[in-house]
């Protein structure tokens, strides 16, 4: 029973985790870009998601795609506002960027964190869930939401996919991570590749938000937390490997479960963050990782 | 050139004498009170809000001995050290003749030296921890400037167990129950008096579980609850509660909550849960549909039609600390700190959460307030509907005890 109970939950948390992971892991396998505003955009989706299925009236549902949209609306202001201001300056040594991109996208991430406090407080919000009740799976009662969660993850997972090996948009995509030279001697234009890759990114961190939002709820408190997760997920299962990313989501997915239910759920980081330790040790590139 | 040099400096002097001769005759500065409260938060957001209420109500009455009340709000982002950088500035700078600061007693416990050192005496609205009257009492000569405004923990957890004993073991019968508290200076007093007195009103405490503030996944919790079958959940939180409402309602856990519960005192979290708050129980001193005092639902009424939200706990006490301020300056004739305690420590004052008289030097709880019939007796509350309805003690209820049909209630 209790075998069973953590099987369930596990793998309903470890697909909401490689949801939020894919997008992070891919934005920096094309663009090299790490957004640690990651966390506060899934929030601002969730909150969105709240506050407009509540008070704006528009329901459950449009409460959610609101969400989204916020997501994917946010991802470009971060790309526009912060990211590509940066990657364009003059003013800034070239070896540098990174690091700026790094800072600026924390500081983003805080600022937006210090907005939601302001504007909804710190108190932790909940989106409704998509499907109310709860079913008997052999005994353990489930929550429909969590099941949703699992299905929809997924299926944003497996869309992800098709639209990466099935299109030619996708290949892009692929290509750009492998070798942006010789695409652009193709006559690719990166930037319109990367507005891609951070709409996909956008709609990716947006269902993942609201999702968490309904399975557990989110508050501002939580951006740093979000982030940190999503970034532990990335370089366990290597920086730029969407696979190896959702193979990482479930690890740590298991190990905070199982910690949770057979030691205590207060130390349910704390295994996640020795293995992260031992990989970074033993193998630095990750599970799957290239570089 | 020169003769334009003299006119260039003499021009401030004249702006100066200019303000001097345009401010009203008899025009006395404010006497101000700093509000050091954690803004962005459920509870901490009414504490500025109601002290401001309270503050126009005074100035509307002619304020205080001829002179206004100034209400300075430091938002202190739950953080003690910040609290503490923001009491030094209101005495040394700002120059505040008192502090009404913060719903969290290790900020509270922070701020209690400091509100020595500076001889600037401080009031808590919402923090509980046993240990900021423990201190008093212990340092009386250096810590006298500082009073509990709100109920000690261990003063909580026996009034969670009187209403218990009518409601739980009275009318249902029950004999088990978890205490699951967080994990912060608050519960610790808080748990241990649960644990003692659960046991003498007759139930059985089969668990202890004290949560980090952090958690934000509770199935594992629930879970062990649920299996361990008690009858009840006895909660003590403050910092968390929205998250672990909404997963107990989406889960169907069949075991109801009864204690305290912060969040849920405030009219905001009926929103922030979606309306999975449902049939959670908690106590108050205080609410907007029982009149505890003639003071009390005026108060309720005059906030939400300010704010829009009913206040959370720490709103009401905030808003009555203000007027026992207010009293404490009229009677010491000024803001002289050594003379403002002693006129606090004879506090005889009928406020919104009952008649707050201050425990004196030498007996437990000293400067927390006085307790029982005739003081402060505390409500226990039940979200049903939509709305915070009082369902104890039975002379005050508004209304009766109903669950979700998720939990597993006998009548």
């Amino acid at each position: 029973m209790l075998g069973l109970q953590i099987l369930i939950d596990g793998f309903a948390i470890s697909a909401l985790y490689g949801l939020g992971a894919v997008g992070f892991s891919l934005i920096f396998g094309v663009s090299g870009v790490l957004n640690l505003s990651h966390g506060a955009i899934m929030v601002v989706a969730a909150v969105t998601a709240w506050a407009t299925a509540g008070d704006l009236g528009f329901g459950t549902y449009g409460g959610a795609l609101a969400g989204v949209l916020a997501g994917f609306v946010l991802s470009f202001a971060t790309y526009f506002l912060v990211v590509r201001p940066i990657q364009g300056s003059h003013a800034i040594p070239r070896e540098e960027k990174e690091i700026f991109v790094l800072t600026g996208t924390l500081l983003w991430g805080i600022m937006i964190q210090q907005a939601i406090a302001y504007l909804f407080f710190n108190t932790p919000k909940t989106v409704r869930p998509l499907v109310e009740g709860v079913v008997n799976i052999a005994g353990v009662r489930t929550p429909i939401n969590e099941i949703v969660t699992l299905l929809v993850s997924w299926t944003a997972i497996g869309l992800l996919w098709l639209l990466i090996n099935r299109t030619r948009a996708g290949k892009a995509l692929l290509a750009a991570s492998m070798n942006p030279r010789g695409l652009t001697l193709l006559g690719f234009e990166m930037a319109n590749i990367h507005c891609v890759v951070w709409a996909i990114y956008g709609v990716l961190a947006g269902i993942a938000g609201v999702l968490l939002g309904a399975f557990l709820g989110v508050s501002s408190d939580n951006i740093g937390t979000l982030t940190a997760s999503a970034f532990s997920i990335v370089v366990l299962g290597g920086l730029g490997s969407v696979s190896g990313s959702l193979i990482a989501a479930y690890v740590v997915g298991y190990l905070e479960t199982v910690t949770a239910y057979l030691v205590a759920p207060s130390v349910r980081s704390v295994p996640v963050l020795l293995l992260l330790v031992l990989v970074v040790y033993l193998r630095p590139q990750g599970l799957l990782g290239r570089r | 050139m020169k003769a334009r040099l003299h006119l260039a400096a003499a021009l401030p002097f004249a702006a100066v004498l200019a303000c001097l001769a345009a401010a009203p005759a008899g025009a006395a500065e404010p006497i101000r009170i700093g509000v050091i409260a954690e803004d962005a938060s459920i509870p901490g957001s009414a504490i500025p809000n109601a002290a401001r209420l309270a503050a126009e109500e005074i100035n509307a009455a002619g304020g205080v001995n001829g002179r206004l009340l100034e209400i300075i709000d430091y938002d202190n982002k739950s953080s003690a050290a910040d609290s503490v950088r923001a009491f030094q500035r209101a005495a040394q700078q700002d120059h505040v003749a008192a502090v009404i600061a913060s719903y969290i007693s290790e900020v509270v416990l922070a701020l209690e030296p400091w509100a020595g050192r500076l001889k600037t005496p401080m009031i808590t609205p919402g923090a509980a921890s046993d240990l900021i009257t423990q201190h008093i009492r212990d340092d009386y000569a250096h810590l006298k400037y500082v009073f509990h405004g709100y109920l000690a923990s261990t003063q909580l957890a026996d009034m969670v167990c009187n209403a218990a004993k009518d409601l739980l073991v009275g009318q249902y019968k029950m004999k088990t129950a978890v205490v699951m508290s967080e994990d912060a200076a608050w519960t610790t007093p808080l748990d241990e008096e649960y644990l003692k007195c659960l046991p003498r009103i007759g139930i059985t405490v089969v668990d202890h579980i004290r949560l980090s503030p952090d958690t934000t996944d509770f199935t594992p919790v629930f879970n062990k609850i649920e299996g361990e079958k008690p009858d009840v959940m006895i909660t003590g939180i403050s910092h968390i509660g929205v998250q672990p409402t909404v997963q107990w309602a989406q889960q169907h856990v069949p075991v109801p909550m009864f204690g305290i519960s912060s969040q849920a005192t405030s009219s905001t979290f009926w929103k922030d849960t979606n309306g999975t708050a449902d049939g959670v129980l908690f106590n108050m001193v205080s609410a907007p549909d029982v009149a505890v005092t003639p003071k009390t639902m005026p108060f309720a009424a005059a906030y939400e039609k300010k704010f829009g939200v009913t206040p959370s706990y720490a709103g009401y006490t905030a808003y009555d600390e203000v007027y026992m301020f207010a009293e404490a300056f009229r009677k010491a004739g000024g803001t002289d700190p050594d003379q403002v305690v002693d006129a606090m420590e004879k506090t005889d004052w009928v406020g919104t959460i009952g008649h707050i008289q201050f425990i004196g030097k030498d007996q437990p709880f000293t400067h927390g307030m006085k307790v029982g019939p005739g003081y402060i007796t505390g409500l226990l509350l039940q979200w049903q509907n939509g709305k915070q309805v009082t369902v104890w003690p039975q002379d005050v209820a508004v209304g009766k005890l109903a669950f979700p049909s998720f939990l597993k209630v006998g009548d």
